[in-house]
């Protein structure tokens, strides 16, 4: 780890000036940053603690239904605030199978949103990598790279972003609230992450030292609370990144879907709102033969960026799942093993 | 520059002067206070073994800056015993053989420990194996890992330990 200077700003005014000096970084928990930082992937000069403002660790829910959370709350208060989890299941079902109840405890709603990918070249600072080194090539092109993108991605890099979170976000019109050195702005979920194009290493909207402030789900996506599910597949039990996952969100009328809502993980650079698909299902009966549509058409543009063929066939899979949880509806409980597709409701066993 | 943070740690209130912004809890912890109990497996937050409870929580020691946490209580597995009193988790972990080589284990009582405080899970197997996820076990002592944080977890419940750890 290189070693850096530490600043400890006193409001969000003097953070967002000093996160402005080139150089700096912003430190929340540092679960991703510290051990990026560990392998010299990052190397900031400075870090800017976030850890100690005042205003930023709460969880309100506002007279017209919307919920506003700060960005310093942490992955697992989230998941547990009662009211959160009765209005926006899949959000809460999608952060408790990330990561493990140690990292969940000290990760936070900002970090979340800009951890970086999980791409094993980007981790070798050995490797040509164009997201950590703009030019230098691509080696997962040509390397191990059957967990990478299958939407979105370009021949300058395939990586994915790793969040569960993201993706009930970008289903559920989530808005991000940042403060910069020019003001406060508003940015919608879906524009947040950047697909990488010719510039990968642009990795999300965020202008050199803005800050994420808040995080805002609307009241509406209260709405889908009765069927909202959040399904993801992992290589081993848990404590592993999807492979792929889904957000699903349905709102049923008398045996009618009249609204839809579906988002993949782990197949491209941003969290990927399924639009067609959700176009597929509205108006049709809750049923399997709609979600295999739905899945086709969220699929449809998917190619393999190198030995992962298999994921476009999965990524479906795994849509047509979520939504036939979400359909089935939202269970009072969460499953012990959230979103695992192998997870009982109750009483059963999983190895 | 030097930095000055306190920090109560296993009760004790400490006055601590850091020559170094790098260091971690983990490595402030093993390397300058004399306290090794906790374990560095990974130092990437990938196995669990440097588990402490921060203000209360279970953490990953090795993912958390020092300076960051000024003001702070921590407890370790140093201070869970009272005197030749152990704790019900580390009672529980010798009753249900919960370990062979014993490397992963004060990062298990702690992360149990936290597990209860939590108060998410009950005494459900299912819940508690989900639960301790975060901490692996190379010698694979997780069935008696699991039975003891279940046995535990009751004895806890039934004397209002839950929470105080
Ligand atoms: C072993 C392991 C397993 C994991 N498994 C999963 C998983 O299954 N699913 C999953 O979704 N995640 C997983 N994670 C990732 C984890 O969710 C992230 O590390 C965590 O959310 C990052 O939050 P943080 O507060 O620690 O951020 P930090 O590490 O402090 O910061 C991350 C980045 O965000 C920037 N940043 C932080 N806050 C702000 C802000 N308010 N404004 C602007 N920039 C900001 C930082 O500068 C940094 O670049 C895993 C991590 C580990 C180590
Ligand atoms: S896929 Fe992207 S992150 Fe991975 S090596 Fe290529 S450019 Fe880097
Ligand atoms: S040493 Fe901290 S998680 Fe492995
Ligand atoms: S007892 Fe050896 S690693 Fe768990």
């Amino acid at each position: 780890m290189n070693r850096f200077e530490y600043v400890r700003p006193r409001s969000v005014a003097e953070a967002v000036a000093a996160g402005a000096v080139p150089g700096s970084a912003y430190l929340a928990a540092g679960t991703n940053l510290l051990d990026l930082m560990k392998i010299g992937v990052a190397r900031p000069g400075r870090l800017v603690d976030l850890n100690h403002l005042p205003g930023l660790d709460g969880i309100e829910h506002q007279a017209d239904g919307a919920v506003r959370i700060g960005a310093q709350v942490r992955n697992a208060d989230l998941a547990h605030d009662p009211g959160f989890r009765r209005r926006f299941p899949a959000v809460a079902e999608a952060l408790l199978s990330g990561a493990s109840a140690q990292l969940r405890n000290a990760a936070t709603v900002g970090g979340n949103l800009l951890q970086r990918t999980r791409c094993a070249w980007f981790q070798d600072t050995a490797s040509a990598c164009n997201r950590r080194d703009p030019g230098s090539g691509c080696d997962a092109r040509g390397g191990e790279n059957r967990l990478h993108a299958v939407l979105g991605w370009s021949e300058h890099c395939i990586a994915t972003h790793p969040s569960d979170f993201c993706v009930p976000l970008a289903a559920l019109d989530a808005v991000v609230e940042v403060e910069g050195p020019t003001g406060r702005r508003e940015i919608a979920l879906r524009d947040f992450h950047l697909l990488p194009g010719t510039t990968p290493e642009r990795e999300s909207v965020l202008a050199p030292g803005e800050l994420v402030v808040a995080l805002r789900l609307p009241a509406e996506a209260a709405g889908f609370a009765a069927h909202a599910r959040y399904a993801k597949l992992r290589e081993r039990t848990s404590y592993a990144f999807a492979v792929v996952s889904a957000a699903a969100a349905l709102r049923i009328v008398d045996g009618r879907i009249v609204a839809a809502r579906l988002a993949l993980g782990g197949v491209a650079a941003k969290p990927w709102r399924a639009e067609e698909a959700e176009a597929a299902l509205a108006g049709a009966a809750p049923e399997a033969a709609a979600f295999r549509r739905a899945a086709e058409a969220a699929l449809a543009a998917a190619r393999p960026s190198g030995d992962n063929a298999f994921k476009i066939e999965l990524a479906r899979r795994i849509a047509v799942r979520a939504l036939t949880l979400a359909a089935a509806g939202t269970p009072e409980r969460l499953p012990a093993l959230p979103a695992s597709p192998f997870a009982p409701l109750s009483g059963g066993r999983h190895v | 520059m030097s930095y000055t943070i306190t920090l109560t740690i296993n009760r004790v209130p400490r006055t601590l002067e850091l020559d170094d912004p790098r260091i971690t809890l983990l490595d402030l912890l093993r390397e300058r206070l004399d306290l090794p109990g906790t374990k560095k497996g990974c130092d990437r937050g990938q196995c669990g073994a440097c588990t402490i409870l921060l203000d209360g929580r279970r953490v990953n020691a090795c993912l958390a800056l020092a300076l960051s946490h000024d003001g702070a209580e921590i407890l370790t597995i140093e201070g869970l015993a009272e005197g030749e009193a152990l704790h019900p988790m580390q009672q529980a972990f010798i009753a249900h053989d919960a370990f062979q080589c014993g490397f992963c284990t004060p990062g298990q009582i702690m992360s149990a420990i936290g597990l209860v405080g939590e108060g998410q899970t009950g005494a459900d197997p299912e819940r508690v194996r989900e639960g301790m996820s975060g901490n692996l076990c190379r010698c694979g002592a997780y069935r008696g890992i699991t039975e003891a944080v279940v046995e535990a977890a009751r004895a806890m419940a039934a004397d209002g330990q839950g929470r105080a750890a």
